[in-house]
């Protein structure tokens, strides 16, 4: 193995299937967050477990489109004779939904960032990109380093580096996001999937539920956004033109 | 003379993108459902073509304990006998104000015996019950119990014939729809007459709907009229909603 001194020397430019795949999945990843927040406003509401719907409580509504707190609804038929049975009932009103493109986008863009997620990670697996430059190294892994770290984060001390020479607090978000919350955002994706639950019924198992994936779903989303963020902000303060020019066209 | 076999990335970009649109290209044939040219159709294609070919089988979606059923919003078209909707079908009201007592289910198309079949000539067949999820697109589950026969018994009794490719769905509500032989033949697919331990309620599609399982809500058709087998993709034009929803 190398030592993260030997492996930080010559990684002065990103490669090009980094880039490559970093802008497609860019592009996916956006279209994603659009289309998944016109679907949301159809539905506003999240629940836990396996059902869930507007004549059931959720867990919590959100205030993002005329269908949040909408009672119109025509005088409820139980479906059993005891009481607090559960119900059936027909809405009073047409509800906003712009589902037809929205789910067919949604779906065409997630192949795109799965596509080229996938690329990337059996090139990064392989080229040793996940050794070298992504998993902090066993000098980096220490209470000193993490905390030397967050203190120049928070003085604004954190300067231009070329190419992939990440800083600790770096190197573990975007593992986070590589290996934690694009593969349960998918998984979770898939959960809500009834022909593929069908064949991988554990899916259903591992996230409590089709509402429970869909509710994961979305705080998976909520923190890949929260990252998309603090990426964009520490470009800008460390560059935003260099930063753009080393992730293009800079040979 | 003889060629280097050596993969260039020019090369292996061309071959896949070529393989890629080979299978867009099914979108074309009348064996598939058409693109129109729409990308989002073409998206909707390939993932049609991914779950055909990564989950061929015929597994069953999870079925519930009667503990786990659920409310249950009816949503689309709610009574085709209501005369305010433009939905409104007078047949339908018709065979509403006697109980369905002459409601007749026509089976026609690429079949031997094309046939018409009372609610009774269905109950008459080996019946399944099955707890299962509906998932609607707009979100939102539900959690119910079905009462009918598998589609396969009544296509074999109508004497399906081998080139058969769709099974077409037209609804008192003026909806129709399609699905391929994969779903027809699914175990859990099934002419529902009961929901919950009751005969099928108006607001659910009394008195026969089709249950499609493995797919969103909107293709379990309520009010049905007639079914109608064919070798080809039926083209109604475009919806502006997927036609393969598995996802």
């Amino acid at each position: 193995m190398s030592s993260p001194q030997s492996s930080h020397t010559n990684n002065t430019k990103h490669s090009r299937w980094v880039k490559t795949t970093h802008w497609i999945g860019t592009i996916g990843f956006l279209l994603l967050v659009f289309s998944g927040f016109e679907i949301l406003m159809v539905h506003p509401r999240l629940y836990w477990g396996d059902a869930g719907n507007d004549l059931m409580p959720s867990l919590f509504e959100l205030p993002i489109s005329r269908n949040y707190h909408h009672l119109g609804w025509e005088k409820a038929m139980p479906f059993f004779d005891y009481a607090g049975a559960p119900i059936s009932a027909s809405r009073t009103y047409d509800i906003f939904n712009q589902n037809g493109w929205g789910r067919s986008l949604h779906f065409l863009s997630a192949w795109i960032l799965v596509i080229a997620g996938v690329i990337y990670l059996f090139t990064a697996i392989f080229s040793g990109h996940i050794r070298n430059n992504l998993l902090p190294g066993a000098k980096e892994f220490s209470r000193r380093v993490f905390y030397q770290d967050m203190v120049n984060h928070w003085r604004r001390n954190v300067s231009f580096v070329k190419g992939p020479q990440y800083g600790v607090l770096q190197k573990s978000s975007y593992i986070i996001v590589i290996f934690f919350l694009l593969p349960v955002i998918v998984l979770t994706g898939l959960t809500m999937s009834p022909t593929v639950t069908a064949s991988c019924p554990f899916l259903l198992t591992i996230f409590f539920g089709a509402q429970s994936a869909r509710t994961i779903h979305f705080f998976a989303a909520m923190l890949l956004l929260l990252f998309l963020m603090v990426h964009v902000v520490m470009i800008i303060r460390t560059g935003f033109k260099q930063q753009m020019r080393a992730m293009t066209f800079e040979k | 003379m003889k060629k280097k076999h050596l993969i260039t990335r020019r090369t292996a970009i061309i071959t896949g993108v070529s393989s890629l649109s080979a299978l867009l290209l099914n979108g074309c044939s009348k064996s598939s459902p058409p693109t129109y040219g729409n990308i989002l159709r073409m998206g909707d294609a390939l993932t049609y073509n991914a779950q055909r070919v990564l989950l061929p089988g015929q597994s069953l979606a999870k079925e519930y304990t009667h503990g786990d059923i659920s409310s249950f919003p009816a949503t689309g078209t709610t009574n085709p006998a209501d005369s305010s909707k433009p939905y409104f079908s007078h047949d339908y009201e018709r065979f509403q104000n006697k109980a369905f007592e002459d409601w007749r289910l026509k089976i026609e198309g690429r079949v031997a015996k094309p046939g018409i079949y009372s609610l009774a000539d269905l109950q008459r067949f080996p019946s399944r019950t099955q707890i299962t999820r509906h998932t609607c697109e707009e979100g939102w589950t539900a959690i119910a119990e079905w009462n009918g026969v598998q589609l396969s018994l009544v296509l074999q009794a109508a004497g399906i014939l081998p080139s058969a490719r769709f099974v077409n769905f037209y609804s008192y509500d003026g909806f129709n729809d399609s699905i391929d032989m994969l779903d027809a033949f699914h175990p859990q697919t099934i002419l529902a007459y009961g929901m919950n331990g009751r005969n099928l309620p108006i607001q659910h599609g009394a008195p026969l709907r089709i249950r499609v399982e493995k797919q969103i809500g909107y293709k379990s058709v309520k009010y049905l009229q007639r079914i109608v087998v064919t070798d080809e993709f039926v083209d109604t034009g475009d919806s502006g909603w997927a036609w393969f929803v598995g996802i």
